[in-house]
């Protein structure tokens, strides 16, 4: 493209920016209608999970179903009603979409092909994906209602407490692959980060996961306690937004799970066809977004104070020590700081992957002395009441009760 | 290759506000107002709403937004020290820790004060 401007007679920064302009509009477009093939995708996926077909009428496999909801949504009603604080309430589903529009520009597709190569990449994600919160408040708080505004809390309660170990989880690829810049975490990842850390892995879906806002962390839109939460008041294609936005970030996280830890655009011959690297990235990626998928449909909703005590009680203590074990054991192994092929990372990585086992496993033991804790402390508490009914309000006192 | 790179993240931030905005102007033209008195009111299942919306709300939340801060904080200064981190010595390491065990007890001493507790 550029040598093509360059060609006709351009100079070479006047091309440079023309093609990167349009390279920059192709993004953004094709980031967004990308979002018709993943609610699709996540309609089908979910409704196999459900035992149904879900949409097949629309086009071959349902395909256009989501272009004939987009339509309608558009010729909806959007009803604004009375003491709604009007620009913020209009600004806050654009903005959510573009706190998730913005993580794709750092996304490295192919070995030569990304929106913009930071330098400081992955603090951009990090500095953006934050972005969603604000959006987040600013329609909770804007709505004039109570259900929305309860859930503006609890949603950035929630958004807040789990950025601290996901971007504690962000920090393991940096120090392994030593650059912020995607494209070069892709680059050093002659294994994938998989192997070398598979509990930051874990730490970063979970963390994800509560930032998403979805089952099993949806207090911020629980159906039976708050309606919708923050978005109970929006309707026509502010809702739909709202949507969007929520799908795109799902796939968004397949994607950051893709390039972070699955080694991106890596594979056999990526380096020579850059058309397979795109493959590979897609692939990966919709592994990342079936795995986020896969729990949204099989995990029950969690409590609100179980959320906040997985996040701040479990989570951070855990983010901390791996960064400090992973960071250690990647100073003291011997040749870490000069890999360049397969062969050189294989057995750090390995070492790594052993002690990353040994994490989990204490990890585990720890957990299930709690587990047995608590369920000796539920049974005490019943004991102390016997004439309450099974599976009645006693049993789960705590619950959002008075938030 | 003189051009500044974030140009294009400004640019592309245009966009990505541009492209959502769309389709809610174009539903301005498209879709049909027809606004009422009982359609606008505030919905909260039927009931009609009592007194001001923007009521007082838990303290609990004050106090998880200013931990949260405290650990942005170490985040942003995390950051340099792992990108440097294949440069520097052992030493730097211990320093990182010493820097982390200051803030795990700041995070211990919250939760013993019981300041995590949903429901206290």
């Amino acid at each position: 493209m550029t040598d093509l401007l360059i060609d006709i007679g351009l100079s070479r920064g006047l091309a440079v920016l023309i093609a990167k302009t349009l390279g920059v509009f192709a993004l953004a477009t094709v980031g967004l209608l990308w979002t018709f093939f993943c609610i699709w995708a996540e309609r089908k996926v979910a409704a196999r999970f459900q035992d149904r077909l879900g949409p097949n009428r629309a086009g071959p496999f349902g395909l256009v179903q989501t272009v004939a909801d987009a339509i309608k949504i558009i010729l909806k009603e959007d009803i604004m009603h009375q003491g709604v604080d009007r620009w913020v309430f209009n600004l806050a589903p654009i903005l959510s979409v573009m706190s998730v529009l913005l993580i794709w520009v750092v996304i490295p597709f192919t070995p030569t092909l990304i929106g913009v190569d930071l330098s400081i990449g992955v603090l951009y994600l990090f500095a953006v994906g934050s972005l969603g919160s604000i959006a987040i408040l600013m329609a909770g708080w804007s709505s004039n209602n109570k259900f929305a505004l309860l859930g503006a809390f609890r949603a950035v309660a929630q958004l807040i407490s789990y950025e601290v170990p996901m971007a504690l989880a962000m920090l393991v690829p940096v120090v392994l692959a030593g650059s912020m810049s995607t494209q070069d975490i892709v680059r050093s990842q002659h294994v994938m980060y998989l192997i070398a850390a598979p509990l930051t892995v874990l730490i970063f879906i979970i963390a994800s996961m509560a930032e998403l806002g979805r089952a099993p962390f949806d207090i911020l839109e629980a159906e039976s306690e708050l309606v919708a939460g923050y978005q109970t008041e929006y309707s026509g294609f502010k809702f739909g937004l709202f949507y969007v936005g929520e799908f795109l970030h799902a796939f968004t996280v397949g994607l950051l799970i893709a390039v972070l830890f699955l080694g991106g655009w890596r594979g056999p011959f990526a380096e020579d066809v850059p058309a397979l690297g795109f493959v590979y990235l897609l692939l990966k990626s919709f592994v990342g977004y079936f795995v986020v998928m896969w729990i949204r449909m099989t995990l029950p909703r969690v409590r609100v104070d179980q959320i906040l005590d997985l996040g701040w009680k479990f989570l951070v203590p855990l983010s901390l020590v791996n960064l400090i074990v992973v960071a250690f054991l990647w100073k003291i192994l011997p040749g870490t700081d000069s890999i360049t092929s397969v062969g050189d990372a294989l057995v750090p990585s390995l070492v790594l992957l052993a002690a990353n086992i040994l994490m989990i496993a204490g990890v585990g033991v720890l957990l299930r002395e709690e587990g047995r804790r608590e369920r000796a402390r539920i049974m005490a508490r019943r004991a102390a009441q016997p004439v309450s009914e099974p599976g009645s309000v006693a049993d789960t006192a705590p619950a959002g009760a008075g938030d | 290759m003189t051009v500044n790179e974030w140009i294009f993240v400004g640019l592309f931030l245009a966009l990505a506000w541009l492209l959502p905005a769309t389709p809610i102007i174009l539903a301005k033209f498209l879709a049909p107002k027809r606004p009422n008195p009982i359609k606008q009111q505030v919905y909260e299942c039927g009931v009609e709403t009592m007194g001001n919306t923007w009521v007082q709300f838990r303290a609990q939340y004050y106090i998880y937004a200013l931990v949260f801060l405290l650990f942005d904080v170490e985040i942003v200064f995390l950051f340099p020290w792992a990108l440097a981190y294949n440069k520097l010595g052992l030493f730097a390491l211990f320093e990182v820790v010493v820097f982390v065990v200051l803030l795990v007890v700041a995070l211990l001493y919250t939760w013993r004060k019981r300041a995590l507790e949903w429901s206290s």
